[in-house]
């Protein structure tokens, strides 16, 4: 059996031979096998794509005509306990963009084994990591001119709810700035500024900065929000930041997600990104109930990828990497890429779709690939 | 025929600038008066309009090469500036090397041996990765020259340069002229060029000063003769007429020795014309303008944005031979058939080559001329030369016609054409049509084809197209025929399929209708079958019987229906479609299985007996379901939407209890007790909540509708459950209740006022007040919920015009950065400098639209192999 198998492996994609496999009926007679392998084989190479299809352009299409049809509403309430996501035509321009800053992120963090039960543990967990600035906890802030000190009377009831104590809220603060000389008492804490040039005005500034300090949890991590996802809970949050996430000893590594592209760049690598792009795209879509084949959104994530870094579908990323300069002039801002050609002294070999257009030649996809030779007899 | 063809291919273009010397060189005549024409209306010798650069009257030959008009390319010419200007274009580039340059011997401000080593990496960079990444290392090059102050080579002291925008550069506050700035980039020596960035070969950076400026041809700026007689010349020439005055003053007061302010202003004023010129839309300049105050368009302006040169001449060609016109179906037309008005099929041609097999066939157009149908146009000689087909030629061409001779012959029946509306979004929206000569003055399409196009009749116009050539139809056929467009290549089904009266009849036809023989054989006729051998040979035959003659013997099939309760694998509704052998056993065909984009059963016909069966099964399957409704009757009625007065009462206790539900909902609001939600605050709490009771509300009520009129199986309701137009909840909304009407989705805010309108109490938190309609359309709204509900039809308007642009975008920029991508001989995915994309298409190297649903399945090959043995 297996040696049926193993002749067929190259003639057969990896997923098709599986999932033959899985089906066949245990007790097959070696022939009926191969009868089976040698029809799949051959419906297989009849649906397989021809050289030179313009693939290109056919992705560029299935996803562009459902586009017009996509709703703009940015927000989405996928049920009573969700975050708030940008879905819709939005997200899909802010995914192909590249956006470095994207307008809601968001992830998932799925827990090891003992902590995902729910309880009372996944509340403090998610407490732990969300971000608390010390205007969260602060009821007052005061200036006073004449010390040149700052007072922070803090809510002592909230400290307690996130296990802190004064004294580590008035370190926290005390690292923000070297300039600060820190002084706690029961729930007040006084911060005395030895700036340079000191004038009121700083002052003023330093109490504003004081304000965003963070005391405790994640930097960047908004709300959190432990909901239940099949028979376990995970934590929701908003805001990202999956760098330091990810070194929780409680996180599942493996399924912890947040949709923020250029940060799983930056964090997991290129590979992850592309996979990521498609998931994004795709979950898109499939909330607006369109059909899109997966292919079509493989390929826009392969080509923002090919680099190595992830470029958006603008004239900065993915156009700007092209060999020819009348393909980069007719997308936009012409006359730059003309200028630069003639400083340089740029070659265009006309290898691209759109100058053969623009000089009536026939372009080099589909039936204008392939060439003909023919000596001619004088 | 031993006739020869040239054929010349434009290999590769490079990029570069013009020289003075080339301008020179290649110029027909020196301008030096800015006046146009003298008294008598004739061009002035040196003037702008001179005749040695070309001819825009017709009837003139060219002064310089002799041709007539549309022959002669037009020639440039040039003039000399009496004081170099700087080219706006490269003022950057000017302004960076005079920074990161000496002073004093023109070297590169960089040692020899670091010079060295970044000419290596840069060549590096460009040949690994390309051009953009070797200008970004330039780029961080020049930036960290910019504060050396010594010169590594003659160790001169550096000023510090600064640019005022747009053009002036300043030395330590003391301005660079342009004549300056040429002499230090004189001095550039050509290996230091390469090092940023600039091929000497092509262009040497003191070029970017000018000293001479090329005319462009009278070609290219042409002037118009108004009604009055009046010329009005081209903006172009405006703005060279401008310089060239200027240019002529600047001359005078230097030779006549006039001080110096006087010449720097005019010196100023030159800059200004050549650098608007050049770009009309510079931030600092204020634009030259018209008298009439529209500002000028000049060189910048005519290439740049979609109305430009490159996107509007040269990325989009115009043609010849298309026809445009409104479209009305017409059902006895087979899919991809179009029918074109007599009228078009006279104006419309398709050329013909006159051969001796063909002389007498191709004669009897021309002897029936232009003003009759099936005649000819125009006769086309070897030599190139068109000549109409007149009453008056006719006799002559008649004998002259011989074997190499093209006839220009009117549209007949199954002449190729290319069929298309706007938006073309799709590969299908440009679909390869037979043409159908009828009369009328509208094209007509068959319905079934509307889906790709997104077309309906209500006053939608479409575009045709006829091909001209053999190989443009022998693609067009082969590649762009509707049915090889069938199934979609964005996500592997069926595009086209029975639409609205075919699906319903089709319905109506497999669920409970039977016809006598006779009948049956009338309604089989008139959709096209001729073979009845099929049909049972009984009195009354059913409904599934008739439509199994359409099915072909050894088809089996097995899909849910609309009516199917679970759409799961081994379903047994009895309405679940099971097709065995070629015989409708069971089950109901509707919109499921014969609609666009869902047709399963489509896509398993089209994969068994290819796309011409696939096509033609369609178009019979919608002549019968149409048949079906001529001869059962079918109508739409108000009625249709009554319901019994138990219903009415049921719905409004659902809808009353809701208003008692919402109301404690708020009771416990305001006394604080209601709990709030993980992450949300109590308001939105409470808003969810509503939102939550009120939609339970519409769909039990729209469970009750349902469950009375379904008793009745009027016609309305058979259109919605067969999914050919409608569904139920709008049946709903007709009959018991809109529902809510969702802005955004919230409930319709309050505002600054406190109030949706002013009818109601401020802070008014039930549903009445915020947007809940709890009448139906049928029964009419009151002026609030009129009102509410224009709000959400405003807000949904609001949504289509300001999505339509924003994804227009997205499509063209990912059309225009994918369009070079293509599958390669050895499969692979490749981009146009032949860099891998993809090592096999989609990881498995299947073709979408030759799959099934983008699969392909491997179960149904397994359980096909194994019924065969």
């Amino acid at each position: 059996m297996e040696e049926i198998y193993k002749e067929y492996e190259d003639k057969l994609n990896p997923a098709m031979l599986q999932e033959i496999r899985a089906n066949v009926p245990e007790k097959i007679s070696h022939e009926k096998l191969k009868q089976i392998l040698d029809k799949a084989v051959e419906i297989y190479d009849g649906s397989k794509v021809s050289p030179g299809e313009c693939i290109g352009l056919i992705a560029a299409q299935s996803i562009g005509e459902p586009g017009t049809q996509m709703v703009l509403n940015t927000f989405h309430f996928a049920g009573v306990a969700e975050m708030n996501v940008t879905m819709g035509l939005p997200r899909i321009i802010e995914v192909l963009d590249a956006t470095k800053n994207i307008s809601t992120p968001m992830m998932e963090i799925y827990l090891k084994k003992p902590y995902c039960d729910g309880g009372e543990e996944i509340k403090k967990i998610a407490l732990s990591i969300k971000e608390i600035k010390l205007k969260d906890v602060a009821t007052e802030f005061s200036i006073n001119i004449a010390d040149f000190t700052i007072t922070i009377t803090v809510d002592e009831e909230k400290i307690k709810n996130l296990s802190l104590t004064v004294s580590q809220v008035g370190k926290a603060i005390g690292k923000f700035s070297k300039n600060l000389d820190i002084k706690t008492e029961k729930n007040v804490i006084v911060a005395k500024v030895s700036q340079k040039g000191e004038s009121i005005n700083t002052l003023y500034k330093v109490k504003e900065k004081i304000k965003e300090v963070s005391i405790s949890g994640m930097k960047g991590i908004k709300q959190v929000l432990p909901v239940r996802r099949g028979d376990e809970y995970i934590i929701l949050t908003a805001g990202s930041n999956i760098k330091t996430i990810l070194q929780l000893e409680y996180v599942d590594a493996e399924r912890t997600i947040t949709n923020d592209i250029a940060e799983i760049a930056d964090v997991l690598g290129i590979e992850a990104a592309r996979e990521a792009i498609i998931n994004e795209v795709k979950k898109v879509i499939d909330s607006q109930g369109l059909k899109v084949d997966i292919r079509h959104i493989m390929l826009v994530a392969d080509t923002m990828c090919v680099s190595g870094k992830v470029k958006g579908i603008t004239r900065y990323g993915v156009v700007s990497e092209k060999s020819s300069v009348l393909a980069r002039a007719s997308f936009e801002t012409p006359l730059k890429h003309i200028i630069r050609a003639a400083v340089v002294g740029e070659e265009d070999m006309l290898t691209s779709v759109i100058e053969n257009v623009m000089l009536n030649q026939p372009i080099p996809i589909g039936t204008g690939l392939p060439g003909l030779r023919s000596k001619i007899r004088k | 025929m031993s006739e020869e063809y040239i054929y010349k291919q434009v290999r590769s273009i490079v990029f570069g600038m013009l020289n003075p010397r080339q301008i020179k060189k290649m110029s027909a005549v020196k301008v030096v008066t800015p006046e146009l024409y003298d008294k008598e209306g004739y061009p002035v010798d040196g003037g702008l309009m001179d005749l040695k650069m070309g001819v825009i009257d017709p009837g003139l030959r060219c002064k310089t090469c002799g041709s007539k008009l549309k022959e002669c390319p037009g020639h440039f010419g040039y003039i000399e500036l009496a004081r170099p200007v700087i080219h706006i274009n490269f003022v950057s580039l000017i302004f960076n090397l005079l920074k990161s340059t000496c002073r004093d011997c023109g070297r590169i401000l960089l040692p020899q041996a670091k010079a060295e080593k970044l000419k290596e990496r840069l060549d590096a960079a460009g040949k690994d990765v390309g051009p953009e990444a070797r200008r970004k290392l330039i780029k961080s090059m020049m930036t960290s020259l910019k504060t050396t102050n010594k010169c590594p080579h003659c160790k001169a002291r550096q000023q510090k340069i600064t640019i005022e925008k747009p053009s002036t550069f300043f030395e330590n506050d003391k301005r660079l002229t342009a004549i300056e700035t040429r002499a230090r980039l004189e001095r550039l020596s050509d290996d230091d060029c390469e090092l940023f960035g600039i091929n000497a070969k092509t262009m040497r950076p003191e070029w970017a000063v000018l000293t001479i400026l090329p005319i462009p041809p009278l070609t290219m700026r042409p002037s118009i003769t108004l009604e009055s007689g009046e010329r009005s010349e081209d903006d172009l020439t405006h703005k060279l007429g401008d310089i060239v005055r200027i240019n002529q003053r600047l001359f005078e007061n230097i030779n006549a020795g006039a001080p110096e302010i006087i010449i720097e202003d005019l010196w100023d004023l030159l800059k200004y014309h050549v650098t608007t010129y050049f770009n009309n839309e510079v931030a600092q300049l204020p634009p030259a303008r018209h008298r009439s105050g529209q500002p000028l368009k000049t060189l910048t302006e005519r290439i740049k944005s979609k109305e430009g040169r490159i996107r509007y001449n040269l990325a989009g060609k115009r043609t010849n031979f298309s026809a445009r016109t409104v479209i009305s179906p017409d059902p006895m037309l087979r899919l991809n058939e179009v029918g074109v008005p007599f009228v078009m099929a006279t104006k419309l041609t398709v050329p013909e080559r006159v051969t001796s097999w063909n002389m007498d066939y191709l004669k009897k157009f021309v002897t029936t001329g232009p003003k009759k149908y099936p005649g000819a146009n125009y006769i086309i000689r070897p030599d190139g030369r068109k000549k109409k087909i007149t009453d008056e030629t006719k006799e002559q061409l008649l004998e002259e016609l011989q074997p190499g001779f093209i006839v220009e012959r009117h549209l007949m029946d199954g002449d190729i054409a290319i069929y298309n509306r706007q938006p073309s979004l799709h590969r299908m929206s440009m679909m390869c049509h037979r043409v159908r000569v009828l009369p009328g003055r509208t094209f007509r399409m068959n319905p079934s084809v509307c889906n790709p196009y997104n077309a309906d009749f209500d006053g939608d116009e479409m575009n045709l197209h006829i091909p001209q050539t053999e190989e443009a139809r022998a693609e067009a056929e082969v590649i762009m025929d509707v049915h090889m467009q069938l199934i979609s290549p964005g996500y592997g089904l069926s595009v086209m399929g029975c639409i609205h009266d075919s699906i319903s009849g089709n319905f109506l036809l497999t669920k409970e209708l039977s016809f006598s023989r006779k009948d049956a054989v009338k309604i089989l006729l008139s959709a096209g079958v001729d073979d009845f051998s099929k049909l049972p040979n009984k009195e009354m035959i059913n409904g599934k019987e008739i439509f199994s003659v359409l099915i072909p013997d050894d088809f089996s099939y097995s899909g849910h229906s609309n009516l199917c309760k679970k759409k799961v694998e081994g379903c047994e509704d009895p309405a679940h479609v099971i097709i065995e052998k070629g015989k409708l056993r069971q089950g109901v065909i509707d919109g499921a299985n014969l609609g666009k984009g869902s047709g399963w059963m489509l896509r398993d016909l089209h994969q068994k007996y290819g796309e011409e069966f696939a096509a033609d099964f369609i178009s019979k399957v919608s002549k019968l379901g149409i048949n079906v409704l001529l001869n059962h009757g079918f109508s739409a009625a108000i009625s249709d939407t009554d319901l019994p007065e138990v219903a009415k009462q049921k719905i409004k206790q659902v809808i009353d209890e809701a208003h008692i539900l919402v109301a404690d909902l708020i009771k416990s609001y305001e006394e604080e007790t209601l709990e709030t939600f993980p992450g949300k605050t109590r308001k939105e709490t409470l808003e969810l909540k509503i939102l939550e009771t009120l939609n339970k509300a519409r769909n039990k009520s729209i469970s009750i509708v349902t469950e009375y009129s379904t008793k009745r199986d009027t016609d309305t309701i058979i259109m919605a459950k067969s999914g050919a137009r409608g569904s139920l909840l709008q049946l709903a909304q007709i009959a018991a209740t809109v529902g809510q009407q969702a802005l955004r989705g919230r409930r319709v805010d309050i505002g600054f006022t406190g109030r949706t309108l002013p009818y109601f109490q401020k802070n008014d938190l039930m549903p009445k007040a915020r947007g809940f309609i709890s009448d139906g359309y049928k029964a009419g709204m009151s002026p609030s919920e009129f009102f509410f509900q224009a709000m959400t039809g405003r807000d949904s308007l609001m949504d289509t015009a300001l999505r339509t642009p924003k994804s227009g975008y997205l499509y063209r920029r990912l059309s225009n950065a994918m369009q070079d991508l293509k599958v390669d001989y050895d499969n692979t995915v490749r981009d146009a400098s032949n860099k891998i994309i993809q090592f096999n298409y989609g990881e498995d190297g299947v073709d979408v639209s030759k799959s099934v649903g983008g699969k392909i399945d491997v179960r149904k090959i397994i359980r096909a192999a194994l019924e065969v043995m």
